[in-house]
């Protein structure tokens, strides 16, 4: 089972408490403008990463707020979890960089 | 005591005599015995057949990675267990253990003829034998491979055993208490940490059990143990014993099988049989030391053939010679030792053959001590005896002098040993091939763990414990702490060398030759060899193909000869080919040790409503609603369901009819922005919708397909009462807390569930409003001032209250929402106040069949998740003026636009009494050759008595352009035609609601 940080909480918390939401950063377009392709990729192309996954998570038997995560979809291991609506971290750079 | 026993050797207890039964016949053994070695006692090898061809076998190892001597156990109804290790299952009085997989016994057994027939049934012979003529599968082939399938009969009686869960948080966890998990304890344990150590045996010791003739620190193995087990107690170590780690996690956590009962003579009230930990350890030390190898060679599987060092823990350990007259084949040093233990207690040795050409010059010279002689350099190339090994067949390796027989009743063989990397192996931690030591050891690691002992391919019980300290010490560092390294002065040591060898040279053609690689699943060398000659490159697709590691041992025996020989016919080197997959559980886990308490009762939660126990002491038909019980339906006398609902229906449109709707899904959304949020999430328009009114709301996902529905009130201008579906609950409010938080975060909005807040009653019919008059205070509830489709906040019998004028039904209809906790009183008071009017409890039945005759959609049985608004015939429910809605812009996609997508239609059957099948598929015309085109499928189908006849609901492809028009359901029994309506049945004109 794995630990994951909710970055609300501050706390790292076993993964019974979370649902999985999908990817992150995929951005609802705005419906009165937005191509009949843009809101069929909007809906459905994701990227299925191998590797580092930009994806969300809800800290649902806890705080109940949705938030972000970078996780690895090979080795299964959280890299980063930040709140949403911020954006992805650069990984490459130390914690303190960031 | 027998023969076989050597008294005075052993940790048995020779006092404490325990008989048991074998296939029905007594043995005696002593507390301390597993049924292997009290078998052995008696001089028996043969204890199992294997799997495919049935031959004869007897235990190759003293552990839990047997292959061949699996058991069936019996205490009492419903407590057997197939396929059991005799090996690791303890003796207690009145055990009954049985050998599987022979009829009618382990003598002679019919299957055998399997044997006789081992050329068709070689590697992939199912793909191959079974394909022709296709017609057979059906009829011969598959009942016939069903009943000569599976391994071990699985017990048909319910387990009356519980089974117990618990999480453990440890600093240190060591795996296994051998000579490197005793040290790594003791100084993780003296630095302060907290120590959990595991061992899957009866006690701990690990090799030490089996090699009482080392001094430690000038101590006797065995009095070092006792002592190091007092001392790793006093520090308050957790030592657990009969407790398989059965597999690594993320995380290090590590998921532990503790078997508490299967030893017991009488089992303790209250205790569990197993208990599975969930451990997660800021540390993990495996030492979980190597197992042999066995030797591929022909007819290396005959009972009497067993590993080398698993003789010597028989010896050692239990006390029991493993035969009279012992022949050995070794490429490790460490066979040499077992002989000599085995000579040394009375076994006559009547060779060692060494396949090396020059074995080290001290243990020569010890066998010519004992008057054992030696054979370098030469090989085993057959073997011969029927229940049990009698000689074996020995020539000199490329040499060219005759093979000449070696009588025997044991053969003990060695291939060198294989560090026991499998949980190392579930984190994926990576193994690099070591050619000094000729074995994969442990490369990459993953996680927060250390490596000790064996496992690292340090041999010998000085460099084990050494080795154990040093990783107790690192782990100690990585949390902080500090922890020296620690020397031990180890006299009488074995460490040894060896090679590692693949088939060892033949004396016979390579198709003759049945040289076991894989016991349990009957897979020889010639399999893997044909197998790479029929195509397979991949390990992985060779394992498939031939079966070798797939049995319950998982490859254990196998995994590393399999692989040697794979390689050397692929031509390529063993690390290139590379291991197969190791996953958990270590060692086969009893299902009930995953199921813990999460059985029966406990299996699921049961969300029962304030009224339901009135449903039940008044003989409701329940059923489940996601994990709600619902009353289905009120059978009176000997009624059926169809009885019984026929009078419900009836008795809510003549009069009245009450049902509990609790169980609806119900959200308050609050706040300056409640409208806008409403808005944006439903379909509907919310703006114009007054204070005191409801309305249809419909949910879509943005994919534009129906989500969820329900009426929703608006108590205030910033503040809305919906409700939902029963299942949707949950789902709903995480989709609007969702879009409400990533979305739009800007709205002032805040969302609270509050199904378990109210108890809802539904009261419908003619006479609703004339019932509930009488309790209602503070509100109108004339139809000017209550219209349909409005909510007013009152009390109701005192009791705050919200009441909803609505209808699921098409009659006059209120739900009656109170405090929770006043359900059943207001409930019992209508139903007592209702005499007059003839009220009728109805269930969830009653409830679909009234609305159906309405053509009432439920989500999730008329939609399925590609249905849109104007799908279902609700296009009127869908804001036209709207800027943003979830779906709005999916509706606009060409496909979701298209003619021929699937509308809910009615469906009458032509004969006016056929009911329809839900599910059913409808085609245009039944006489069309298969697969016939298929235009949709029945939704809904029900007796309605209001129509007297059945009705239907359905999706049918263009549905709407083609009412009137007949169209046809192909059954079983024949093909039945229904004609295509409007979804609405009774009172299309909505005449009743205008009371």
């Amino acid at each position: 089972m794995l630990l994951i940080h909710c970055p609300y909480c501050g706390e790292t918390l076993p993964e019974l408490e979370f649902a999985y939401a999908g990817e992150a950063h995929v951005v609802r377009p705005d419906p009165s403008t937005a191509s009949d392709e843009q809101w069929r990729d909007f809906l459905f192309i994701r990227s299925n990463a191998k590797g580092p996954h930009a994806e969300r998570w809800r800290h649902i038997h806890g705080c109940g707020r949705f938030f972000n995560a970078v996780r690895d979809t090979v080795s299964d291991r959280f890299l980063a979890t930040y709140p949403a609506g911020t954006p992805r971290p650069d990984l490459s750079l130390s914690e303190d960089e960031r | 005591m027998s023969p076989f026993r050597v008294p005075g050797r052993g940790r048995i207890d020779p006092d404490r005599p325990v008989a048991f039964t074998f296939d029905g016949k007594r043995v005696e053994g002593y507390a301390g015995d597993t049924v292997a070695s009290a078998l052995l006692a008696q001089g028996r090898h043969l204890m199992g057949r294997s799997f495919k061809y049935h031959r004869p076998r007897g235990p190759v190892t003293a552990g839990s990675e047997e292959p061949n001597a699996l058991i069936g156990t019996r205490r009492g109804p419903g407590r057997f267990e197939p396929n059991t290790r005799a090996t690791m299952q303890e003796i207690w009085p009145g055990l009954a253990a049985e050998s599987q997989n022979r009829f009618p016994d382990l003598r002679f057994d019919i299957g055998a003829v399997n044997d006789a027939a081992h050329k068709v049934l070689s590697a992939g012979f199912y793909y191959k034998t079974f394909m022709w003529p296709r017609g057979f599968w059906d009829k011969v082939y598959e009942p016939v491979i069903r009943a000569a399938a599976g391994l071990g009969k699985a017990p048909s009686e319910r387990d009356p055993d519980r089974y117990a869960a618990r999480y453990l948080h440890t600093d240190v966890l060591v795996v296994g208490g051998g000579p490197a998990g005793l040290a790594a304890a003791r100084v993780a344990a003296e630095a302060g940490q907290r120590v959990t150590l595991v061992d899957e045996h009866a006690e701990i010791g690990g090799t030490l059990l089996s090699e009482p003739q080392a001094r430690i620190d000038g101590q006797a193995a065995w009095d070092w143990l006792a002592a190091e087990r007092d001392a790793l107690a006093g520090l308050g170590v957790r030592i657990m014993t009969r407790t398989t780690a059965i597999g690594y996690y993320h995380q290090n956590m590590v998921g532990l099988c503790e078997r508490l009962t299967d030893h017991l003579e009488t089992l303790p009230e209250d205790m569990p049989r197993e208990r599975l930990w969930r451990v997660r350890a800021a540390r993990v030390i495996l030492a979980q030391g190597a197992l042999e190898k066995p030797l591929v060679f022909h007819g290396n599987d005959r009972p009497g053939v067993m590993l080398a060092g698993s003789a010597q823990t028989y010896l050692n350990r239990f006390g029991v010679r493993v035969g009279d007259r012992a022949a050995v084949v070794t490429s490790h040093d460490s066979a040499y030792h077992a002989a000599f233990d085995l000579h040394d207690a009375g076994s006559a040795i009547s060779a060692i053959v060494d396949v090396r050409t020059a074995p080290e010059a001290d243990l020569l010279a010890e066998a010519e001590r004992r008057g054992i002689a030696v054979l370098a350099g030469h090989s085993v190339t057959g073997t011969a005896g029927r229940l049990r090994i009698a000689s074996v067949e020995v020539a000199a390796t490329g040499g060219t002098g005759p093979a000449r027989k070696i009588a025997c009743d044991a053969l003990l063989i060695s291939g060198g040993w294989t560090p026991s990397l499998h949980l190392f192996s579930h984190t994926k931690g990576s193994l690099a091939w070591d050619a000094e030591r000729q074995t994969f050891l442990p490369d990459r690691i993953t996680e927060a763990c250390h490596i000790a002992g064996a496992g690292r391919g340090f041999w010998g019980i000085g460099a084990a414990l050494r080795d154990g300290a040093a990783m107790g010490a690192a782990a100690v560092a990585a949390l902080g702490g500090e922890a020296g390294a620690r020397d031990f002065e180890v006299a009488a040591d074995r460490a040894g060398s060896g090679e590692s060898r693949t088939e060892l040279p033949r004396g016979r053609a390579a198709g003759k030759s049945r040289a076991f690689v894989d016991f349990q699943n009957d897979v020889t060398a010639k399999d893997l060899r044909l197998a790479v000659k029929e195509g397979m490159r991949s390990i992985e697709h060779v394992k498939r193909y031939t079966t070798n590691g797939m049995a319950t041992d998982q490859g254990k025996m196998s995994n590393i000869n399999g692989l040697n020989i794979t390689a050397e016919a692929l031509g390529r080197a063993a690390p290139e080919v590379g291991l197969t997959t190791f996953r958990p559980p270590y060692t086969p886990t009893t299902f009930g040790a995953f199921a813990g308490y999460h059985r029966g009762d406990h299996f699921e939660v049961t969300r029962k409503t304030p009224i339901d126990g009135w449903a039940e002491e008044n003989g409701a038909v329940f059923e489940p609603v996601g994990q709600w019980r619902r009353a289905r339906y009120f059978p009176q006398g000997d009624e059926d369901m169809d009885a019984a609902v026929s009078r419900e229906c009836r008795a809510t449109r003549a009069s009245l009819g009450i049902f509990d709707a609790s169980t609806l899904g119900k959200i308050e959304i609050v706040g300056p922005d409640a409208a806008e949020f409403m808005n944006r999430m439903y379909t509907n328009p919310w703006t114009k919708l007054a204070p005191g009114r409801a309305r249809y709301g419909l949910l879509l996902g943005d994919d534009g397909f129906i989500r969820d529905d329900g009426v929703i009130g608006r108590l205030a201008d910033d503040r809305f009462h919906v409700t939902t579906t029963t299942g949707g609950a949950a789902r709903v409010l995480n989709m609007m807390e969702d879009y409400l938080q990533t979305e739009w975060p800007d709205l002032k909005v805040w969302l609270t569930s509050t199904t378990e807040q109210w108890a809802v009653i539904a009261v419908n019919g003619p006479n609703a409003r004339k019932l509930i008059a009488p309790f209602v205070e503070g509100a109108d509830l004339t139809p000017e001032a209550l219209p349909h489709m409005s909510v007013v906040a009152c009390r109701f019998d005192g009791l705050p209250c919200r009441l909803f004028r609505l209808s699921f039904t098409g009659e006059l209809g209120f739900e009656i929402n109170v405090p929770a906790r006043h359900g059943r009183a207001v409930w019992e008071k209508l139903m007592a106040a209702g005499a007059d009017y003839d009220i009728t409890p109805y269930g969830t039945e009653t409830m679909h069949v009234l609305r159906a005759e309405k053509g009432f959609i439920i989500v999730g049985q008329d939609t399925d998740g590609t249905v849109t608004p104007y799908d279902a015939g609700m296009g009127w429910a869908v804001g036209k003026n709207k800027a943003d809605f979830v779906g709005m812009r999916a509706l606009m996609r060409p496909d979701l636009i298209a003619a021929e997508r699937k509308h809910l239609v009615g469906l009458l059957t032509e004969d006016g009494t056929t009911k329809l099948e839900e599910g059913a598929q409808i085609v245009l015309d039944p006489d069309q050759p298969r697969p016939m085109t298929m235009l949709g499928h029945v939704t809904s189908s029900y007796r309605s008595d209001a129509m007297g006849r059945p009705i239907a609901l359905a999706v049918v492809m263009g549905g709407r352009d083609r009412m009137g028009e007949i169209v046809h359901i192909p059954m079983e029994g024949g093909s039945v035609s229904a004609t295509i309506t409007a979804p609405s049945f009774y009172d299309p004109e909505n005449e009743r609601l205008k009371l």
